[in-house]
């Protein structure tokens, strides 16, 4: 990548935003977001990211774009996921361990249930968006 | 098919207790009664933090929050909320009570915290450039370098009332106006990012979770001093945390947000890693800066202060990752929205590490100004096992031990500093009646003991002396003399010691002496911990007539102490006793005490 003039920078951060609002350009409307800062790791989050990957794989679930991220601030319920599906709500379940990831891809991304007793409060809105 | 509303019933311990299970059944009698099992999910979530209120009832994805619901409130809320879509007002959390509520414009639902520093934390992923330059990223450093001036940029953080983040609070523009004010040629710009305390993971998680909101702040910061060369100290046991900045440093490289000529602005500057290796010391700035320069790691009197005289004798602006962390905020969003959050000397908000015995142990941010009691029970969930909340400690070994009469206390640099402790970077350590004060003074500074680097005696040899004084407290051999001694070596290591850790290494000893007196004088007087955190001050005893002779105390005990025939009442012989408690876990029938 050569380097950014400043109206490159600014036509990158334009085309990602719109990138994003319209979720990802290539037909992934869904998305697990695992947290992986050193206290998610700690806790499992690398299990049950690849545990999510393979489910994914599994039941031949393309849509679903997986990323990671770093702390959510929830340290008592690591590794923490969010999940974002059109028409559901956006949640962050707590406690991920991989079972639990694989629920993640059956219950709330196949049959677009919210999973029992896992379910974590949003810590705040978002100042950015 | 999916559902159309989602009602979500806390399921913590707490809610559990005050009938949270038969809340939960009764919401889903309601929704198969009315007809809607196809429409509304219920499910129980994991305890939402808000424990004193509860049991918590969450609908989405309207987002209203009722609290302290029945079971008997389940019906109207199906007929009116879900069929009706009338809100059940008198249920609803009454958002005027709470003043993190209030602290910011233009937010109208109820959030327990509000972030500014973490606000990309768990948002972006930290190893792809695109999605922080997405979020705003890098917004800020084209506006400081395309339509601001180096003035400028200092002004308005000045104006933003912006203080230090790493434990001292000083106002950050006017660091920075220190520096730029030096006779221009090479100036540094350095981040803190040692984080000694203990307690404290803030820095880690944001250097984790948003690398480049740092590198951005520095290159902001250069710009504004006149600085072309930025280091960042960290120490080498944060391997992920130095992972993603190398990984950010190259990438910024690769797009020309670091180097020659940043976007063609004709401004210059890059950033290089240095590994600490872990000393508490190191994270003073002066003791920093020695290191950065491959010496020992000793503080320096101060003047001349680091922006007039830092590294190689070159003015030196250091700064906490933390601080760093809001300058791109402050510089888009405008100083005067950052100084309407927080208290009258105090803006903006603080991120904690919240850990000890609360049920909610994390990472949180609030407004400065919020109350403890705030953050430890609408947001930490209380204290662990329905236990009484005793002590807070915040600022780590350097801050002081907090006791309950201050829960309702705002908390910002001033009024802790009023009732014995500091800010520090963020610590915040809550204790149960299940610890011992002195105890945990002796925990501190034991740390500091270790962690002193011995240049001055003060630090030296009062800091050996405090401990040995708790030690013997601690053992039952204190006298009240001691207590004397130990106020007075406390005040000449506050007065005369050369840095930030000696003179605020007895702030443990010295605000537990002022709340928990009678704590001491218990271990004093009485030769008794109520705690039982104190194993020379412990016995223990088997009450005969509650013994059955199970004879399991007197397999588990490791000294051979415990004698007894079978189904006869056993006994323990205290002198062989080595007061590990385990005859006092395994006993079944109650039968041991331990005072
Ligand atoms: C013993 C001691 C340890 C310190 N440790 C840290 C630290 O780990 N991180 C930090 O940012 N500041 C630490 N400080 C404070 C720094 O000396 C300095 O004030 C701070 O980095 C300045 O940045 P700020 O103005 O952004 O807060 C420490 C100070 C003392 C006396
Ligand atoms: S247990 Fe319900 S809010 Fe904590």
């Amino acid at each position: 990548m050569a380097k950014l003039t400043l109206d490159d920078l600014r036509k990158l951060r334009d085309e990602k935003q719109k990138a994003i609002e319209k979720r990802d350009p290539s037909n992934k409307d869904a998305q697990i977001i695992v947290g992986m800062g050193t206290c998610g790791i700690a806790a499992g989050a690398k299990e049950t990211f690849n545990a999510i990957i393979d489910e994914l794989d599994a039941k031949n679930i393309s849509h679903v774009l997986v990323r990671q991220t770093g702390c959510m601030g929830l340290c008592h319920s690591e590794p923490t996921v969010e999940v974002i599906v059109p028409d559901m709500p956006t949640v962050i379940y707590g406690n991920v361990n991989a079972e639990v990831g694989k629920q993640i891809v059956n219950d709330h991304i196949v049959s677009k249930r919210l999973i029992d007793n896992h379910i974590c409060d949003k810590p705040a809105m978002d100042i950015v968006r | 098919m999916s559902y159309k509303q989602y009602i979500l019933v806390c399921g913590g311990t707490a809610c559990d207790s005050i009938r949270g299970m038969e809340l939960f059944n009764a919401l889903k009698t309601a929704v198969k009664e009315n007809g809607l099992i196809n429409e509304v999910q219920v499910v129980r979530t994991g305890c939402l933090g808000f424990c004193e209120k509860g049991p918590i009832v969450k609908v989405l994805p309207q987002d209203t929050f009722y609290v302290e619901v029945k079971p008997e409130d389940a019906e109207e809320i199906i007929k009116e909320h879900i069929i009706k879509g009338r809100e059940v007002s008198r249920l609803l959390y009454d958002k005027e009570q709470s003043k993190i509520h209030v602290a910011i414009e233009g937010i109208d639902f109820y959030q327990k915290q509000f972030r500014v520093v973490l606000r990309n934390c768990g948002a972006i992923d930290p190893n792809v450039i695109d999605e922080y330059i997405a979020r705003d990223g890098y917004k800020a450093l084209e506006k400081a370098l395309f339509d601001m001036t180096p003035q400028d940029v200092i002004d308005e953080i000045s104006k933003s009332g912006l203080r230090g983040r790493g434990g001292a609070g000083f106002p950050t523009g006017k660091k920075w106006s220190f520096a730029a004010a030096q006779p221009a040629g090479q100036k540094y710009m350095v981040c803190n990012a040692d984080e000694g305390d203990p307690g404290a993971y803030m820095d880690r998680s944001t250097l984790e979770g948003d690398p480049h909101s740092v590198l951005e702040a520095m290159t902001i910061g250069g710009y504004a001093i006149g600085a072309d060369k930025g280091f960042i100290y960290i120490r080498a046991e944060y391997p992920l945390a130095i992972k993603r900045l190398e990984n950010a440093l190259k990438q910024a490289r690769e797009y020309g947000l670091l180097g020659n000529d940043i976007l063609g602005s004709g401004f210059s500057f890059d950033i290089e890693i240095r590994l600490g290796a872990g000393a508490f010391v190191c994270g003073e700035e002066t003791a920093l800066l020695a290191s950065i320069e491959g010496n020992r790691g000793m503080p320096r009197p101060r003047p001349p202060f680091p922006a007039v005289k830092g590294l190689w004798g070159r003015p030196t602006v250091i700064n906490n990752v933390e601080t760093l962390a809001n300058i791109p905020v402050i510089l888009l969003k405008g100083a005067d929205w950052f100084n309407k959050i927080g208290t009258a000397t105090s803006k903006g908000t603080k991120v904690f590490a919240l850990t000890g015995k609360i049920n909610n142990s994390g990472l949180i941010e609030v407004p400065m100004g919020t109350t403890l009691r705030e953050i430890i029970f609408d947001i930490g969930g209380g204290i662990r096992g329905g236990k009484a909340f005793k002590a807070a400690q915040t600022g780590g070994p350097s801050g002081g031990i907090i006791p309950p009469q201050f829960l309702d206390t705002p908390i910002d640099y001033e009024n802790l500093a009023k009732i014995g402790s500091i800010m520090g970077s963020g610590g915040l350590i809550v204790m149960d009646e299940d610890d011992c004060i002195p105890n945990i003074a002796k925990f501190y500074l034991d740390f500091t003991v270790d962690e002193s680097c011995g240049k001055c005696a003060p630090c030296r040899i009062g800091g050996r002396k405090l401990l040995n004084y708790l030690d013997k407290i601690c053992d039952g051999k204190g006298t009240h003399e001691d207590i004397e001694n130990m106020r007075e070596i406390s005040e000449a290591m506050s007065r005369a010691s050369l840095c930030g850790l000696g003179q605020t290494a007895s702030n443990p000893v010295q605000s537990s002496l002022r709340y928990f007196m009678d704590e001491y004088k218990e271990h004093i007087d009485d030769k008794r911990c109520r705690a039982g955190k104190c194993k020379n001050l412990l016995r223990y005893t088997i009450d005969k007539t509650k013994c059955v002779g199970c004879t399991a105390c007197a397999r588990v005990c490791p000294a051979n102490a415990i004698a007894g025939e079978r189904k006869q009442p056993h006994a323990i012989n205290n002198e062989t006793c080595i007061k590990c408690g385990q005859c006092y876990e395994i006993c079944k029938f109650h039968a041991i005490t331990r005072e």
